[in-house]
């Protein structure tokens, strides 16, 4: 008995590894990336999204665009049940993460969020030093490893260590915008989560640091599933696999995922009139 | 030539008159007005200062400054009087300290509780509720503390006087709660939302990002809400007077003592003579509190300048 489940196990953990080391095509939705089923989200009796359904493929960029207003910021903050930190909102519908609905009862926000990290539109660190900003999330998840390896680690991939290993004790705020935002990126990987939500990273950037995070995110979908709200066409263009386009038709109504696909195909053959007008930068 | 007047840059100066005399005069006395209320506020304050100090000055001419900042006995109306602040420096900090225990913690929890956890609605009734409890007259506390406290600590510990420290101290605590409570919320609600966001995002806690994230971020503006509250139990008179008692010794919690605001009360009310010496330690013990709440602003100062963290 004991025997033969052990190997049954065995076989489970092969294959699944199998899948991995294939990736794409032939697993199914649910255990690859993220998937979004009637997602809706809620302002308290304000309907701010609409319906979105959405496959984010594992170690992938997906891009969101859009005009203003539409909707983008507060759908990616439901991807890790952000949305609900605001007093009356809340979302409906199904967020599934490797299969597991993050909506469930009895699922875990805390776990969630970190399994699932976000980097906002204005950089955020912490009132403290360089190093602990990048140290705090670790430790309060309890790592047990070498914490300067893990410091420096997470430094190097957020491309910001040579310009701040001689000073890691002053203040997360004595850098610039740019260094900061780069800082909240390290601060993001040291908990080493599955999924990154960027939201508007780079709007508030000059051009030389929007390029340095842009370098970034091209290694960070090697290990990581990101998915990034822009407003910048060429960006998303340049760095995403694939793009949703989010958009209202009329005043008032809620926003809506009006179009998603590969990149390739949003930017030069899209399906959908608005989307073409938008990436063509004819409105918005 | 009337549709000349209408067009931009060329206005008639025939509708266009500005009494650029009497607009400047006016500007110029308004400009005085302010000026001399808002010299005449500091000229007041100088003023005090300045009295504080001569008279300071009359008193050290009397007795040498070491026997008033080291002598442990304070007895000014006596025969043989004795002039050693002491005393009354330990009782002001003994009911201070009692104080600053119940205030700081309890106003700081409360404050953390108003801005991180109660519900929005009751936040908005809660809070106003609190500072109004800021309002109450201290005499009332003061009788509060001798009355109805005394007697209910006197269950606890048996041999408690009637005038003593402890139930002085508690009640100036509770009467400082709100003030720590109110402006240290102020300082923990002003921590911008990004930052509690940040927290979230690392998968925190809401224990983790309120006492890790924000409370440290607020830290200036909690260690202000302190100071206020301890300086305002150093210079709490009423309570003190009423139900610590007025004897100057180091007595302990439970015994009387008497503090340099309490001692200013019982000489001022008197029939102390102007003039003389005991006329005299009224401002010089008036000019020592003056000293040290100075002192304690300067300090938070240095403090809040070496700990702030920016956000």
């Amino acid at each position: 008995m004991v025997n033969i489940r052990r190997i049954g196990e065995e076989q489970r953990v092969r294959e699944t590894s199998k899948d991995v080391a294939k990736g794409g095509a032939q697993q199914t939705p649910e255990s690859n990336g993220m998937t979004v089923e009637d997602l809706s989200a809620f302002y308290g009796s304000f309907k701010a999204v609409t319906d979105v359904n959405m496959q984010i493929k594992r170690n992938k960029v997906t891009a969101l665009i859009g005009p203003s207003g539409c909707g983008k910021s507060t759908y990616i903050r439901c991807l890790n049940r952000m949305h609900e930190v605001i007093p009356g909102a809340y979302a409906e519908g199904k967020v599934a993460l490797d299969g597991q609905d993050i909506y469930a009862k009895g699922a875990d926000p805390v776990n969630i969020r970190r399994r699932i990290g976000m980097v906002f539109q204005k950089p955020n660190p912490f009132s403290k030093s360089i190093y602990e900003n990048v140290a705090w999330g670790a430790k309060i998840n309890g790592y047990r490893g070498d914490m300067d390896e893990l410091v420096e680690r997470s430094l190097k991939q957020a491309a910001l260590w040579d310009e701040v290993k001689d000073r890691l004790k002053e203040s997360g705020y004595s850098l610039s915008g740019g260094q900061q935002q780069r800082l909240v990126i390290a601060r993001t990987l040291a908990v080493e989560p599955e999924v990154i939500l960027m939201d508007e990273p780079a709007s508030a950037l000059d051009p030389v640091s929007t390029q340095k995070i842009e370098d970034t995110m091209e290694d960070l979908k090697k290990k990581y599933t990101v998915v990034i709200v822009t407003h910048n066409m060429q960006q998303a263009a340049r760095i995403s696999d694939y793009t949703g386009f989010f958009y209202i038709e009329n005043m008032g109504d809620p926003g809506r995922l009006w179009e998603f696909d590969e990149t390739s195909k949003m930017f030069s053959n899209p399906d959908r009139k608005e989307t073409e007008d938008y990436v063509t930068g004819r409105f918005g | 030539m009337s549709v000349q007047a209408g067009r931009g840059g060329e206005r008639d100066p025939n509708l266009w008159r500005r009494n650029v005399r009497a607009s400047k005069l006016r500007e110029r006395g308004v400009t005085t007005l302010f000026a001399a209320f808002a010299y005449l506020s500091i000229l007041t304050t100088f003023g005090i200062v300045l009295v504080l100090i001569f008279e300071t000055i009359n008193f050290f001419r009397q007795v040498p400054i070491f026997d008033y900042l080291f002598g442990t006995t304070w007895r000014p109306g006596f025969a043989r009087a004795e002039f050693g602040v002491l005393p009354l420096i330990y009782g002001t900090l003994l009911t201070t300290a009692i104080a600053a225990a119940v205030a700081l913690p309890i106003g700081l929890l409360a404050a953390i509780y108003l801005s991180e956890y109660a519900p929005t609605g009751l936040r908005r009734w809660l809070k106003p509720a609190l500072e109004i409890l800021a309002g109450v007259p201290t005499v009332v506390y003061g009788y509060f503390a001798l009355t109805f406290l005394t007697p209910l600590l006197g269950n606890v510990f048996t041999g408690i006087s009637t005038f003593n420290a402890l139930s002085a101290g508690l009640i100036m605590g509770v009467m400082i709660i709100p003030t720590v409570a109110s402006v240290s919320e102020d300082a923990i609600y002003a921590v911008p939302r990004g930052l509690r966001e940040g927290g979230y995002a690392l998968g925190a806690t809401k224990r983790e990002v309120a006492t890790r994230i924000v409370v440290p971020a607020a830290l200036s503006g909690i260690a202000a809400s302190f100071v206020l509250g301890i300086s305002r139990a150093v210079g709490e008179t009423m309570i003190v007077a009423i139900a610590a008692g007025n004897l100057a010794q180091f007595g302990g919690p439970l015994e009387s003592v008497q503090t340099m605001t309490a001692y200013i009360v019982a000489v001022s009310t008197g029939e102390t003579a102007a003039g003389t010496i005991t006329y005299q330690t009224i401002f010089v013990v008036g000019a020592t509190l003056f000293v040290m709440t100075l002192i304690l602003n300067i300090l938070s100062i240095i403090f809040v300048r070496r700990f702030r963290e920016t956000y």
